[in-house]
């Protein structure tokens, strides 16, 4: 398939007005090694075969996708589940820290540094760390360090430091700021992994290449199960954007293909307390990325909320930005309550218990529109066992 | 047109460049401790514009930012408080520094003219690129007459900090060592050394003031070795954490830098 202007930024990293590296110049160096060298190593044979080795044995890809026929009865509509939920570690995220592994690698860094929310990331990150034998510390907010327990548990099995973050809201955003701060600290033998399509250039692009692997397959997979590689709509949640730039990349120039990015509207988009960027955010710079953003009219960024932790995030990738801006995308924003009744409804009619975030996708099925005759892929981006006791706690709404 | 910053370098040695926070400790400081830091010694005023997601800061002034966001401080807020400027430090060179997205914010351009407007003479924005300075803003820059500071780091290669000598006409911002501002873990010292004298040997255009994790008169009058001056923050910021009366407690933070008293072992 041939490189368009939605899945190709430009050389400065630009997908039309977003995008780009607003970095100091203490990060410059770091980042500048990555840029010039990313392209090569991931076109590199022998890059591939490790990667595609470990993507098969150890992450156990090709996931299925599985044909949901009470969800699909349910909503009237072909509804397909990408299962990311069966990779090794429970989430899409394992896909981009394989790769960014194997990366670091070849570039000589003897040092591993993530933030995570949600914990999916620092798991996959630590995962990957002691496969291949690197110390890894993980930044995570002191809120979502206690919301998401179990994860932070799996790390330190794993063998990683995880470092309780208590600037700001405590969140992801905040993380996210503290693991950029270890890598200005540590500029020569660090390689901070990041867990979305977030970030300076060329992070939105390097991790939107390793999560295609995601949409290379449903496209294989839809041809065998309904004779066309193309679906009428795919669905992804979004923090970051990272299993939705996944899931769409190679739809995106398919204009046949809805794609449909599933905010987190927390409380309600109107409330004060949400995450939905899409309809909250204005441009500017976060993370070294001019994108969407939540702020205020002085240019603070503030504080997301989502019951989620891998959606409270007040920016997206500015690949959805751009799809956004260009209406390539379109985004709908779902509450946390909305979310709890997807919860319990995947798993009752279908024996599969998503994460929160993987809900909000999943709670948008019934503001497609798609009628019976339409194939809808959600990717289900994870399992929620990292969520039980968010779960059990808001048992009232689930059923 | 004054070229404030050129008479500092020309006129004096070992200069000290204080950097505070507007709006702290209380939002009405900045004036005042502006006015008391020049009397005491100071010889360029660095005063920061406070954002929430401060990444190249360490804790101190990450806690000192957030104090003066909420203070209520903004830059609507600081170019009024700035009016008497010109006023109250008549020759000192002053910088603004911050992130750009509260700039791009207010306005690019806007936010030039009101800099330029109430006698700023220059601007660090460590997250501009230089890609994007050099084509959008340099001429609007200097049709302003404000001057950029750059940073260099100790891995900054040698064609970049020519690049970045080049494009700017004030100093260069030589960062210590790797790290956020307020860093207490020393740096090597040899390999200090070493980045230190390369940069001397590169001849460049520019004076140079050496930055990050210099708390007190030793280090102040160490770095006075290997450049034209110092730049101090985060232990003013420290001093000025508890202080009862900031711009009293500021000027003896300078005085006790810049007196000539021998150094303390
Ligand atoms: C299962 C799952 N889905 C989605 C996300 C959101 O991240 P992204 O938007 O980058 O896919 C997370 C983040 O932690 C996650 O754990």
């Amino acid at each position: 398939m041939t490189p368009s202007s939605y899945q190709q930024p430009t050389a400065r990293g630009y997908y039309g007005e977003f995008g780009g590296a607003f970095i100091p110049e203490m990060l410059y160096p770091n980042v500048e090694e990555l840029r010039t060298s990313y392209l090569d190593i991931l076109a590199d044979p022998d890059f591939q075969l490790d990667l595609q080795h470990l993507l098969r044995d150890y992450v156990g890809r090709p996931t299925p996708l599985f044909e949901a026929r009470r969800l699909s009865e349910r909503y009237g509509a072909r509804i397909f589940l990408k299962r990311e939920d069966l990779c090794h570690t429970g989430a899409h995220k394992i896909n981009n820290t394989v790769g960014q592994i194997l990366l670091a690698q070849r570039l000589g860094k003897k040092r591993i540094i993530a933030e995570t929310g949600a914990g999916q990331h620092g798991v996959a990150t630590a995962t990957v760390c002691a496969l291949v034998g690197l110390p890894c510390v993980v930044y995570m907010g002191a809120t979502d360090i206690e919301r998401q327990s179990p994860n932070v548990a799996r790390m330190r099995l794993l063998g990683a430091e995880v470092r309780a973050v208590t600037s700001g809201s405590q969140t992801l955003k905040d993380a996210t700021n503290e693991a950029i701060r270890d890598w200005i600290a540590n500029p020569v033998d660090t390689h901070y992994i990041i867990g979305s399509v977030v970030g300076p250039h060329p992070y939105p692009d390097l991790v939107a290449r390793l999560q295609a692997v995601i949409s290379a397959e449903m496209r294989a997979q839809l041809l065998e199960k309904t004779g066309s590689e193309l679906p009428h709509f795919v669905v992804a949640c979004v923090g970051g954007g990272s299993n939705a730039a996944g899931a769409f990349y190679h739809f995106l120039d398919e204009p046949s293909v809805r794609l449909i990015a599933v905010e987190a509207a927390g409380h309600g988009i109107a409330s004060g307390h949400s995450a939905a960027t899409s309809v909250l955010g204005t441009p500017g710079i976060i993370h070294g990325s001019r994108t969407l953003l939540m702020q205020d009219e002085h240019g603070q960024i503030t504080e997301p909320y989502s019951l989620s932790a891998g959606l409270d995030y007040p920016g997206i990738g500015p690949l959805h930005a751009h799809l956004g801006a260009s209406g390539r995308a379109e985004f709908i924003a779902i509450t946390d309550e909305e979310a709890l009744q997807a919860v319990s409804e995947l798993s009752r009619l279908e024996g599969i218990i998503p994460a929160l975030e993987t809900a909000h996708a999943l709670a948008a099925l019934g503001q497609l529109g798609a009628g019976c005759d339409d194939v809808v892929v959600v990717n289900l981006s994870g399992r929620g066992d990292k969520d039980l006791e968010t779960y059990l706690k808001n048992l009232d709404k689930l059923v | 047109m004054n070229n404030r910053i050129k008479n500092a370098f020309a006129s004096k040695q070992n200069l000290l460049n204080v950097y505070f926070t507007a709006g702290y400790p209380r939002l009405p400081d900045t004036l005042p401790l502006a006015k008391a830091l020049v009397e005491a010694g100071a010889d360029i005023l660095e005063i920061g514009m406070p954002f929430s997601d401060p990444l190249a800061d360490g804790p101190v002034i990450q806690r000192s930012s957030s104090a003066a966001l909420a203070n209520g401080m903004n830059l609507p807020v600081l170019f009024e408080q700035l009016r008497e400027l010109r006023a109250v430090v008549p020759e000192t060179p002053v910088l603004l520094m911050g992130y750009l997205n509260p700039v791009l914010q207010f306005g690019v351009e806007a936010f030039l003219r009101q800099a330029a407007a109430v006698g700023v003479d220059g601007l660090i924005l460590p997250d501009l690129p230089l890609d994007e300075y050099e084509e959008r803003y340099h001429p609007l820059f200097q049709q302003y007459g404000l001057k950029a500071v750059f940073l260099v780091t100790p891995q900054t290669s040698e064609a970049r900090i020519r690049r970045l000598d080049a494009l700017s006409d004030a100093f260069l911002y030589l960062v210590s060592g790797p790290g956020t501002t307020g860093g207490t873990t020393l740096p090597d010292a040899e390999a200090q050394q070493q980045y230190f004298e390369r940069i001397a040997a590169l001849n460049l255009k520019n004076p140079r003031l050496i930055g990050f994790g210099i708390a007190d008169k030793m280090g102040f009058d160490r770095a006075c070795e290997h450049a034209e001056g110092a730049i101090i923050g985060s232990a003013l910021i420290r001093a000025l954490q508890d202080a009862e009366d900031a711009p009293a407690t500021a000027a003896r933070f300078v005085r006790g830098i810049k007196s000539p008293v021998a150094r303390s072992v």
